[in-house]
């Protein structure tokens, strides 16, 4: 059994450099340029659409919520204010940082800010981190967005439904950030010209969680916090849930997005707070394609993926058990079967990047 | 030494895309703006070492398919991360139905 190293300063990472698994070329489905054309098209109607959607909800939300604070009666508005406010934002976040939600730049980036600072994530470390998640996808030592790591620590996964590892490892992290610099861990992936941005990040984030807590401390009373700040732990959970069937119990350091990520078929509240995010493996394979344009990828390609999951549910179903079994094996993961229109996995390509476990584990 | 290459003809490429040439051990993108002009640059983005063919032509600015990263094609400049590095651009010239490139 193999131990996983996930630093990125590691020795994991350092082999993958070596083998040529870091930055290597990835597994494409074939589609015609002139439908991959179509499908790259930007537009901003449908992200205008859904962030007055997102926002305009969030307000309502949290006005109720406010109106009828203290009483319990305000309770499930707080759960809803938070499920946008610490989940919708991990998917705004992803998308507009990748640019694609919205045609026009500026839009793009505003949603993005706004998304990062509820979701707490530095805009300026994260946008670096994500784009290290595209090129190393699942690959030990070198993808630093890896949500599971083997073997797996449930009370961490449970912990994470209410947001707790996230902003225990956010906070410490935005004040070093504003007060000493960048960490050397940030510093293998944010280029040294964008360091001064994720300082300013830092600080102003910092001086609004500062003003919220005095403004709650001058009115005796945790309610601006209801607004600020908590419901990005009692909100996380959908985000979590959605974000941990990603990639959770399937293969890691392979080159090839149908063996480690998992397309989700969900109801339409989920993928609207997710932004059709459940469609992952496409999204990996054509980061290009807007959100609003992988229900189309999916039919154009499905050909030559596993069959997607059936609901969150089903889903989990598959995944839980194969966490529970990298315990007793590290190495273990679950390997799905391509449909006969599918071209095959690359078994020679894999088997060396994986040892036997490839095929031990089917 | 520069040479002129005849490197495709111009309605090889659809207007607002680009293609791949690849010539004596380099590759470049060239690519048809929505004016009718045609422009080159260096084929590989300059973040990773990503084509940037099967990226997304709009307007005058090429998106590279890894990333997202954005360049202006005309002048090669950065215009979004992850990239930061310019992009390389090569003299093009139309003859006829030809398109030429200079490289050295
Ligand atoms: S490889 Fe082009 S943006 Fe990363």
């Amino acid at each position: 059994m193999t131990k996983r190293d996930y630093s990125l300063l590691g020795p994991d990472g350092a082999r993958a450099v070596a083998t040529g698994l870091a930055a290597a070329e990835w597994y494409h489905t074939e589609v015609p340029r002139k439908e991959m054309k179509a499908l790259m098209q930007r537009s901003d109607a449908p992200a205008i659409r859904d962030t007055l959607l997102l926002y305009g909800l969030m307000i309502a939300f949290a006005g109720i919520g406010i109106y009828l604070w203290p009483s319990w009666y305000s309770a499930p508005f707080w759960l809803a204010y938070g499920v946008l406010y610490g989940s919708a934002s991990d998917s705004r976040w992803h998308e507009c940082g990748h640019g694609t939600a919205f045609k026009t730049p500026w839009m793009n980036n505003v949603v993005f800010e706004i998304a990062s600072f509820m979701i707490m994530r530095n805009s300026a470390t994260w946008r670096w981190s994500h784009a290290r998640h595209h090129t190393d996808t699942y690959i030990v030592g070198r993808d630093p967005e890896i949500a599971i790591m083997r073997p797996v620590v449930f009370a961490k996964v449970i912990a994470g439904f209410f947001g707790l590892p996230d902003v225990a490892a956010f906070l410490p992290r935005m004040l070093y950030n504003a007060f000493v610099g960048v960490h050397p861990t940030e510093k293998t992936f944010v280029p040294e010209s964008e360091w001064p941005k994720v300082v300013r990040v830092a600080r102003i984030s910092t001086a609004i969680y500062g003003a919220t807590i005095a403004l709650a401390l001058g009115m005796g009373s945790i309610l601006p916090l209801m607004v600020i700040g908590l419901p990005r732990l009692y909100g996380a959970w959908h985000h979590v849930m959605t974000g941990l069937l990603q990639h959770g119990g399937l293969a890691d350091n392979v080159i090839d997005h149908r063996l480690n990520s998992r397309t989700v078929y969900m109801n339409p509240v989920s993928r609207f707070i997710y932004w059709n995010m459940n469609y992952h493996v496409e999204h990996h394979m054509f980061p290009m394609v807007p959100y609003h344009a992988l229900p189309r990828l999916h039919a154009a390609i499905k050909h030559d993926l596993p069959a997607p999951n059936t609901s969150i549910a089903q889903a989990f179903g598959e995944m839980w058990p194969a966490l529970r079994r990298q315990l007793a094996s590290e190495d273990y993961f679950l390997k799905r079967s391509l449909p006969a229109t599918a071209k095959p996995y690359r078994e020679d390509f894999h088997l060396a990047a994986l040892g036997a476990a490839a095929t031990a584990a089917e | 030494m520069t040479q002129w290459i005849d490197a495709c003809a111009t309605d090889d490429i659809d207007a607002e895309d680009l293609i791949r040439f690849d010539h004596a051990g380099a590759t470049y993108a060239i690519y048809h703006a929505p004016d009718g002009k045609f422009y080159a640059t260096a084929g590989k983005c300059t973040h990773e070492e990503v084509h940037l063919a099967d990226g997304l032509v709009m307007d005058y600015v090429i998106e590279c398919p890894k990333h997202n990263g954005q360049f202006d094609y005309r002048t090669g400049e950065a215009k979004r991360a992850p990239v930061c590095i310019n992009l390389k651009t090569y003299p093009v010239k139309v003859e006829g139905a030809r398109v030429f490139i200079q490289v050295s």
